[in-house]
């Protein structure tokens, strides 16, 4: 496991008191907290080379251009991008799969094709493509999930029998922590001839990614979910695609030549990044990257993928506990319930102790109707947990059990 | 941040607790003329509220929530605010639900069991838990036709 004795000091939130406790932050599925060098990176930035970017014939814009495309080289480098230019800044993966339903789905998916989501996908992957569906008259094909808490492959190979034109899926589920054989299901969806989008949110910060192993068309990450500032985040795509895609905001930047009545368009990325961007907060995820890649993405995986375990295991042990999720092949995301007690008591009543849980339905409505639950408390760890952390969980939820009476 | 740490047993009284656990009219009003469903996106809590006026007297009202889509609080507090508008005029109903927003806003408590909830005060993120049932009241008693949701209502 990860040295979180040396990691937690980095973390200048983690110093903070939660009613005299220490903070427990287990809602990292949903953002993850910052290190003291993503902070500094930012207030350097802004200290010593903030300009606009792209634009000034200026030493200081000069300086702000090369450290948003400095950040852009780590992006690639990280996930290994076909090219740098593949790369285009969003402000997380939901502008990310919105930026492929409009650009890239509103030129190829027609009425009577086929769109295909998954049941564990986040509402950000299912709404831009009923969007675009509604809008085409298209079709979404929802795969189902297996009891455990999988793909159902089976019904996967049958959404592909519709020769779907595009398929996206979840690299790793933020509800359920089930982690995808994303590689085996972009081949399918290939042979079917489909394009392929991966929501890599609860990937990136977590495990090793590698966007041409996988060999997906596109793939959406968010800078908030690992150690980057809120607004962060990457469209990474084959460049090829890129080129032949439509613009996705009109503006600045993303223009080579505007005429009265018509505009041509810029270069790759640029092309899908009018308007300003969020210079700080590319900075800022650069920062993150570098503290990931001094850790080693191999080490994160297996630290959280321990703390998992044993959070499975001795919250296993509480009568009334039901974990939900697979066995096997799930990242640093714990969700569960217990006995009656509603999630968002069981939220308010750890928080007490300082355990910070989301509860809730996680952005995962369909998912959570298969699951039959109205919501689920989900814990989910990262770089800075420990197994102190794991004892103040446990602890608190036998509380709840106590305050509530739940029957054993 | 906060002065004194809320305690939890002032948001868990042993009569919210008990209303969870045993909710009363928790049934479906056959003969409701009024009903309106409340929905908190947030969280996922969902009324849906019957209604059953005779002039403007509430002469029967119910609630159900489908499985497991009702924390303790909005339980309790959808339980404990049947048993105080039955048998009210729907004016009576409405003034105490402003009582009750008053008290959640930092007020004075709301009159009689309802009181009870004096102590979600100290808990922000659960006021709108609170308020859902009366806002589905609220809509019932307008007759409105569209549920309502506690994003569409000014609770802060």
């Amino acid at each position: 496991m990860l040295d979180t004795a040396r990691i937690r000091p980095d973390f200048p939130i983690l110093g903070r008191q939660e009613n005299g406790q220490r903070l427990v932050y287990l809602d990292n599925a949903a953002t993850s907290q910052k290190p003291r060098k993503v902070i500094d990176a930012i207030v350097h930035y802004y200290t010593f080379h903030n300009a606009n970017v792209h634009r000034g014939a200026y030493a200081l814009a000069v300086e702000a251009t090369d450290a948003y495309e400095a950040a852009r080289t780590a992006v690639a480098r990280f996930v290994n991008a076909w090219a740098r230019e593949g790369v285009v800044f969003t402000r997380g993966t939901t502008e990310s799969i919105n930026l492929v339903a409009a650009s890239w789905g509103r030129t190829n998916v027609g009425r009577g094709d086929t769109v295909v989501v998954t049941a564990m996908d986040h509402h950000s992957n299912i709404v831009p493509w009923q969007i675009l569906c509604q809008e085409k008259g298209a079709t979404l094909r929802m795969v189902e999930i297996t009891a455990d808490g999988r793909i159902d492959l089976a019904d996967f190979g049958r959404a592909l029998e519709a020769k779907p034109k595009l398929v996206a899926f979840p690299c790793v589920s933020n509800s359920l922590g089930t982690v995808n054989p994303a590689a085996q299901l972009i081949k399918l969806a290939r042979a079917a001839g489909a394009v392929t989008v991966v929501d890599g949110a609860q990937s990136s910060p977590h495990l090793r990614v590698d966007v041409q192993v996988l060999d997906c068309d596109f793939y959406a990450l968010s800078g908030h979910k690992m150690l980057a500032p809120m607004g962060s985040g990457a469209l990474i795509a084959k460049p090829a695609l890129l080129e032949a895609m439509p613009p996705y905001h009109g503006g600045g930047e993303m223009i080579e030549r505007v005429w009265d009545d018509r505009s041509s368009w810029n270069k790759i990325p640029h092309k899908f990044e009018g308007g300003t961007p969020n210079v700080e907060a590319a900075v800022g995820l650069g920062a993150a990257i570098a503290y990931l890649e001094q850790l080693g993405m191999e080490r994160v995986a297996a630290h959280e993928q321990e703390l998992a375990r044993i959070a499975v295991d001795r919250l296993s042990q509480i009568e009334g506990v039901t974990v939900y999720g697979p066995p096997d092949h799930r990242a640093g995301v714990v969700p569960f319930t217990y006995g009656d007690i509603h999630p968002h008591d069981l939220a308010t009543i750890l928080d007490k102790d300082g355990v910070c849980i989301r509860a809730g339905h996680h952005c995962t409505q369909p998912l959570m109707r298969r699951l039959g639950v109205a919501a689920t408390a989900r814990a989910s760890f990262y770089i800075y947990n420990d197994l102190d952390d794991i004892d103040a969980l446990v602890t608190a939820v036998r509380k709840a059990g106590e305050l509530f009476g739940v029957p054993a | 941040m906060s002065s004194a740490p809320p305690d939890l047993s002032e948001l868990y009284q042993q009569v919210i607790l008990d209303h969870n656990r045993n909710p009363r009219n928790f049934k479906r009003v056959e003969s409701a003329n009024r009903k309106a469903e409340g929905n908190n996106p947030l969280c996922g809590d969902r009324i849906q509220l019957y209604v059953q006026l005779d002039g403007d007297t509430i002469s029967d009202v119910g609630f159900q929530m489908p499985q497991g889509s009702g924390c303790a609080i909005s339980k309790a507090s959808a339980s404990l605010m049947t048993e105080a508008v039955k048998g009210k005029r729907m004016g009576d109903a409405e003034a105490m639900f402003e009582a009750f927003r008053t008290m959640l806003a930092g007020g004075a408590n709301a009159p009689g069991k309802l009181a009870a909830f004096s102590g979600v005060r100290a808990f922000p993120s659960r006021i709108k838990c609170a308020n859902l049932a009366w806002h589905a009241l609220h809509a019932a008693l307008e007759g409105s036709a569209e549920p309502v949701t506690t994003e569409s209502a000014k609770d802060f």
